[in-house]
């Protein structure tokens, strides 16, 4: 299943990456939001694929016996999913407003900032 | 279980809550802005001051103890940048008073603020990677709130480059931290020192390296990754422009400083080489850049990108001398480079102009504040007896121990450049006369500038000023706090011992 994973995230980063290069804002956002999901796929793949192993513990003993998977990850990833939404609700209505603004959704044409 | 590390974070966090509170009673609000930050500034001098007596500080939170628990650690280095912190959020605070506009304060500046200086002092404070992540996105969120508070064009365009490119470092962050996580098995930063030196493979490590080496490049402005900054740092309020010049490439140099000493001191040759090189040419071309500019506050942004160079320098040269100096110079750096931006703000208020063609004549009307500039600017360029020169003076002598020629000359160079950067200012916002062209509006703005208001920003001036000219008159004790934290990143296994006690 690794392999798999590791396909797709690097397909994601890719495709994420194109986007962000790409000039129109929405563009833009969409290639960032595709970078975050990209990074939580990442973490959960290096985290170790297991199906079906919940990491219990039997009574009576201290440690889960057997293989389990491990929860911390998704515990990073929930923290991420979290964080990485908020963030993007804030560059959606950026653009929103940065497009009311400037009247243009082309990076280029936005570089009165730039020296 | 030590209470006082956990309160440079509670506090504006608390702060912050508060003023959410109060989010119509602006008079209140502006309360909570000068308490919650004196508050923290009392705080984080007591935790500066523990820590110094009484060796690193650790906290575990809810009492699970590290490595599985996620700790606070307040070693040296970690508690002379909260205090930093501090004294800026302190001093913002204040000129914040006079400069934000009402409806900028009605939109949430001030409850920013503490939520800015919370994930500032989390950043600092934190002994876990991933709550690093955390930290650094809280304080993201809200710098990219204060960056667009006003809503103005400019402020739009420079928000679109800053958040995208601060958005990107962060998830480079994010995969760092699991790829680390999932080569050792742990987040704690002490636990990862004896992992990390484990792992079979050296190489990987080495890439991991690099991964938080472009995240925090990117976050501390260093080449190639800088060109967010002068493209947005010029955009908001100059009470914000302040805090951000003086905390938040902060954040990445701290970040940096923390991990090559640290986690990554396994391959100097290599990682802390490409740092050197960094180092070089970040100060080189933020200081050409700056030299193209004729506008105060896109002048001093491009100062802060070659000034970071300086510090990565004392990083990447990797001797107890050069990390004293790199320290050394962070502390000045913070004072001097928000104050240089706050007189900045003070120049507009009396001109109606950031641009060096349209103002001059200042000297003549007002020469203290003439004299409050060149305090900040000459230490800036490193002129003695003030705090820029010992910071040079450190990590300069430092190069040379090394016998480093090329970035010994670089450093030399740059400094004479930022010179000429700063007599550009001088020279034509305060010694040439006023252009008739533009002195009716000058005129307005001078008229129309109450005195509170000047007394106001000129308080927080007056201060930092003060400390720049007490860290250069009084060196010997900076000096002696700054090589404390030097031999605790040359010696990792204190930090390890403090924080997993002697299970180790």
């Amino acid at each position: 299943m690794e392999p798999v994973m590791a396909i797709v995230v690097g397909a994601l980063f890719a495709t994420s990456i194109y986007m962000m290069l790409r000039r129109s804002i929405v563009k833009l956002v969409i290639g960032l939001i595709l970078l975050s999901n990209a990074a939580n796929l990442l973490i959960f793949t290096v985290g170790g694929m297991k199906r079906g192993l919940p990491p219990l513990i039997d009574e009576g003993m201290k440690m889960p016996t057997g293989g389990w998977a491990d929860p911390l990850p998704q515990a990073l990833i929930l923290t991420a999913i979290v964080i990485s939404f908020g963030v993007l609700a804030f560059a959606v209505v950026l653009i929103h407003r940065a497009y009311e603004v400037v009247q243009e959704d082309d990076l280029d044409k936005m570089r009165s900032t730039d020296t | 279980m030590n209470p006082d590390v956990a309160l440079p974070v509670l506090i504006p966090f608390i702060a912050g809550a508060l003023s959410l509170v109060f989010y119509r009673s602006l008079s209140v609000q502006r309360w909570i802005g000068i308490l919650g930050t004196g508050a923290l500034l009392v705080a984080s001098i007591y935790l500066l001051y523990m820590t110094y007596t009484q060796g690193i500080r650790v906290m575990a939170m809810g009492e699970w103890a590290a490595p599985f628990g996620i700790v606070l650690v307040a070693d040296l280095l970690g508690a002379i940048m909260t205090v930093l912190a501090a004294i800026l959020g302190f001093a913002v605070a204040v000129y914040s008073l006079a400069t934000i506009s009402r409806d900028n304060i009605a939109y949430g500046h001030f409850p920013l603020i503490h939520l800015l200086l919370a994930g500032v002092c989390g950043a600092f404070l934190t002994g876990d990677i991933f709550n690093l992540y955390v930290w650094v996105e809280v304080l993201l969120v809200s710098s990219f709130a204060l960056l667009i508070l006003g809503g103005e064009r400019a402020q739009m365009e420079g928000a679109i480059k800053y958040v995208t490119l601060n958005l990107l470092s962060s998830i480079l962050l994010l995969v760092a931290v699991g790829l680390t996580y999932g080569m050792t098995g742990t987040l704690n930063m002490a636990d990862l020192v004896g992992k990390l030196a484990a792992v079979e493979n050296q190489g990987l490590v080495t890439v991991i390296a690099m991964l938080f080496l472009v995240s925090f490049g990117i976050k501390s402005a260093a080449f190639p990754l800088f060109f967010w900054l002068p493209a947005s740092y010029h955009t908001p309020p100059v009470a914000v422009s302040a805090l951000f010049a003086g905390l938040l490439t902060k954040v990445g140099v701290y970040a940096l400083f923390r991990f090559f000493t640290l986690l990554f001191d396994h391959d100097v040759g290599y990682t802390h080489e490409i740092l050197l090189w960094m180092a070089g040419f970040t100060m080189i071309t933020g200081v050409l850049g700056a030299a193209a500019q004729y506008e105060i506050r896109r002048i001093l942004s491009f100062h802060i990108v070659s000034q970071i160079g300086y510090m990565i320098m004392g990083l990447a040269l990797f001797t107890p001398l050069a990390l004293i100096g790199g320290v050394f110079y962070i502390m000045h750096h913070i004072i001097v480079k928000a104050n240089l931006f706050l007189v900045g703000g003070v120049v507009y208020f009396l001109r109606g102009s950031y641009d060096l063609k349209q103002i001059g004549g200042l000297w003549r009307e007002k020469p203290w504040l003439g004299l409050l500039f060149l305090v900040p600017a000459l230490s800036l360029a490193g002129v003695p007896p003030l705090s820029g020169f010992f910071g040079k003076f450190i990590i300069i002598r430092a190069g040379i121990e090394q016998q480093s020629w090329g970035i010994v000359a670089v450093a030399l160079v740059v400094g004479l450049l930022t010179l000429y950067s700063m007599i550009k200012i001088w020279a034509e916002a305060f010694w040439k006369a006023q252009p008739e062209a533009h002195a009716e509006r000058a005129a307005q703005f001078t008229a129309a500038l109450p005195t509170r208001s000047l007394v106001l920003m000129l308080m927080p001036i007056s201060a930092l000023a003060l400390l720049t000219l007490f860290i250069g008159i009084g060196a010997q004790p900076v000096y002696e706090l700054a090589s404390a934290a030097a031999e605790q990143m040359q010696n990792p296994q204190i930090y390890v011992q403090a924080v997993l006690g002697d299970s180790q």
